[in-house]
């Protein structure tokens, strides 16, 4: 790869470019002693993260679609991973839940932790892991049930509610959270498919909120929806970021300039830079990444 | 003669409706075909609807004839205790001779008091008996009592006998007719409704014969079947496409499966006559070993259907609730099972309803036995509708035929009533998603 870039002489906090570094700087706190070697460019560390990936690889079996990551999410922020279509963003998405346990012939290795406990390790529960970190898919997908038991799905099986009064409460929190409440308040009991595209995605994230995670992730919610609703979405995404860390996967520039502090940017399997977003997109020092969101290609 | 004729260019617009006209034709062909196809089809429900019901319908009338019986005290209790053991063994064909001996005094002689005798079934003795029995009191009294007529003069009476034939062709004879014309001018003949048709078993008298015993022995055999091939087949569906992992294993299981949904019936009966009757010991002509051995029969097409089923369920609800954390059971007794509930429902209706027609395997198990009780339990011994029907068919009085036709009839009604149940209970799980 050849990546003539921006030397980062002006970025001292930022991690150089490339080869065996060690993170310095306000990164260096927060992990100390961390020697990371990595060939992102970029501010791959933060401080005091929620979730943290080092040398994350995934194979779909010959396929080797995640190239030695290594990212930290940042509490209470909207990161949004970008790149051209085919280049792992989602797979690297789904290995924060796990959700890639789910598909045959994929396999994770690396570390991946969750408040600096690794989410891989034998004794990490799934269904604990998913009740922290949440997920809300491309395609709205309620459950072909009523809006109300939608919501109320997760805290059910996870057993938050004691009482039908403490559940309607989290029902009706969590809807009011993911602003729908107002417009289904008279209907809880109709079915959660009979909503428009752009309700639905809320229904999803007020489910994914109803049992109270850290982590949102987010595998392209808007791009399914029209611009109304989309607005409404990226709005709640900025709402919601006072709570929880929210990871965004994005085809859409100006949604991740608009919703995210933090903008990463992944290339066939490689994670290419990750920096803050107004600098990714003013000033990207990688080549691939300046290539990509000035639209010379993906 | 080159240069005269330019040649014309055409547009692709012109080029288009040049197609259009040979594409609108075929597309009416097509229709057409469908639509014959379906019209034959319905040719020949109703033809076969109209045989059987033309033939089968009387099957559901039954002749009675009425007598004027006195019960005795002499013949029928000459302890004079009124006991119910005593009445229970008395003689009741003498009354019954009586009686038609007091309406018809002019037949003398052996013979023709056999032939008077013949007019009514041996069933009206068992009539009398009932009627004592419940009420003792009767000893000693005249009572007027409609009985069952024999299976000739029900014929005769539903005009399946024709009169015009010489007397040798005819099953009924110059001498029984005209008894039979006296009876029937003096109003103690009647065409009833067959209830005796639909509360008794088997009868080698065909007037006698219900479909009781059959319909129970199917409902019995059919309930054996679903409650074993449903739960064991929706079980395996679900292990194979939602747990194992795919490997040779799993190949070859779903390979063996789909052959089995295509082993002959027949092949199941032997199976289960080796397996079931030989091995574990279990009764003969039983409806639990008839419903093992079509669960057998019945569990490919089960699994087949129900794994299609799952397949259909879109992977997003799957996604949607490993999302949220549910576990794999959770996510398939919750979302997946209810969503794919409709179609296995119809996979297991299609198997049943194979089930339901089938006889060659239970013949194989000894269902075939002539049963005159109605079983009273899985063990008892029990045939089946369609081995009735087999048996009613291969029977030569001329009254079996009607009965035939009927219990095809009970038989179709049957199916019906189980698909309606079917339909129904898939509307009630059908939702959209
Ligand atoms: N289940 C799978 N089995 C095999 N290969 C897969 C599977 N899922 C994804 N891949 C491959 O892994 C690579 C990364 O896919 P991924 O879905 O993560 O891309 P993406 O960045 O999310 O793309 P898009 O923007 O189009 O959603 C692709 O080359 C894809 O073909
Ligand atoms: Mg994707």
């Amino acid at each position: 790869m050849s990546t003539p870039i921006a030397t980062p002489s002006d970025a001292p906090r930022f991690a150089p470019s490339r080869g065996r570094v060690s993170v310095s700087g306000a990164a260096d706190e927060s992990l100390p002693g961390e020697h990371l070697e990595t060939k992102t460019v970029g501010q791959v560390t933060v401080v005091d993260p929620v979730m943290g990936a080092r040398g994350v690889n995934v194979h779909y079996g010959t396929k080797h679609a995640i190239k030695d990551v290594n990212i930290d999410v940042a509490k209470n922020a909207v990161i949004a991973f970008i790149g051209p279509s085919g280049c792992g963003k989602s797979t690297f998405l789904r290995c924060l839940n796990r959700m890639n346990d789910t598909i045959e012939g994929a396999k994770v290795t690396g570390l991946i932790t969750l408040d600096g406990r690794d989410i891989y390790e034998r004794r990490q529960d799934v269904v604990q892991l998913r009740a922290q970190v949440g997920m809300v898919f491309q395609k709205p997908n309620p459950f072909p049930k009523s809006i109300y038991e939608n919501v109320a799905y997760g805290p059910r099986i996870h057993g938050l509610a004691a009482t039908r009064a403490d559940l309607d409460e989290i029902v009706q929190t969590s809807l009011q959270k993911a602003g729908l409440w107002e417009e289904v308040k008279d209907r809880l009991d109709h079915p959660g498919t009979g909503l428009s595209g752009g309700q639905q995605q809320r229904l999803c994230i007020a489910r994914a909120i109803a049992v109270d995670p850290e982590v949102i992730l987010m595998d392209e919610p808007c791009s399914a929806l029209d611009p109304i609703a989309t607005a409404k979405i990226e709005d709640l995404i900025d709402e919601l970021r006072q709570n929880y860390a929210i990871v965004i996967v994005t085809h859409n520039m100006q949604q991740a300039a608009r919703v995210s502090q933090r903008t990463a940017y992944f290339h066939l399997g490689d994670l290419i830079e990750v920096g803050p977003t107004d600098q990714i997109f003013t000033n990207p020092r990688h080549k691939l990444t300046e290539d990509y969101i000035t639209g010379r290609f993906g | 003669m080159t240069d005269a004729t330019p040649v014309p260019v055409l547009t692709s617009r012109e080029k288009v409706a040049a197609t259009l006209k040979r594409r609108y034709r075929a597309e009416l062909r097509f229709r057409a075909y469908g639509l014959s196809a379906v019209l034959i089809g319905i040719m020949c429900v109703v033809f076969l609807f109209w045989t059987i019901i033309q033939k089968g319908y009387t099957a559901f009338e039954q002749t009675y004839i009425q007598l004027d019986v006195a019960y005795s005290a002499e013949d029928l209790d000459p302890a004079g205790r009124r006991a119910p053991d005593d009445l229970q063994a008395a003689n009741y064909q003498l009354p019954v001779r009586a009686a038609l001996r007091a309406a018809f005094p002019d037949v003398q002689g052996r013979s023709e008091l056999k032939k008077l005798y013949g007019l009514v079934s041996g069933a009206a003795e068992q009539t009398l008996r009932d009627r004592v029995l419940a009420n003792p009191r009767l000893i000693g009294q005249r009572d007027s009592v409609w009985v069952l007529a024999d299976d000739r003069v029900d014929m005769l009476a539903k005009g399946k006998i024709d009169r015009s034939l010489p007397e040798s062709d005819r099953a009924i004879d110059d001498m029984e007719l005209r008894l039979f014309d006296a009876l029937k001018a003096g109003r103690h003949v009647e065409v009833r409704f067959n209830s005796p048709f639909f509360t008794s078993g088997d009868s080698r008298e065909p007037e006698q014969a219900g479909v009781l015993g059959a319909l129970v022995g199917t409902l019995l055999t059919l309930l054996v079947t679903l409650v074993i091939s449903f739960p064991i087949g929706v079980a395996a569906a679900v292990y194979l496409e939602e747990f194992a992992r795919r490997n040779r294993l799993t190949d070859l299981i779903e390979v063996n499966i789909n052959n089995l949904a295509a082993v002959p019936s027949i092949v199941f009966g032997l199976l289960g006559l080796a397996m079931f009757i030989q091995f574990f010991g279990l009764p003969r002509s039983a409806p639990l070993v008839g419903g093992l051995v079509l669960s057998l029969m019945t569990l490919p097409t089960i699994i087949i259907a129900s794994r299609s089923a799952l397949k259909a369920v879109p992977p997003s609800i799957r996604e949607a609730a490993f999302g949220m954390g549910a576990s794999k059971v959770q996510t398939v007794m919750h979302h997946v099972l209810p969503l794919a509930m409709p179609g296995m429902l119809t996979g297991a209706i299609i198997g049943m309803a194979r089930a339901l027609g089938e006889s060659a395997p239970l013949l194989m198990i000894g269902m075939v036995a002539f049963i005159v009780d109605v079983p009273k339990g899985l063990t008892d011994p029990a045939t089946v509708l369609p081995v009735q029907i087999f048996l009613w068919a291969t029977s030569p009085e001329r009254a079996f035929v009607e009965r035939t036709s009927g219990a095809i009839m009970v038989l179709l009604a049957f199916l019906l009533l189980m698909n309606a149940v079917a339909v129904f209970l898939r509307s009630r799980f059908e939702r959209r998603w």
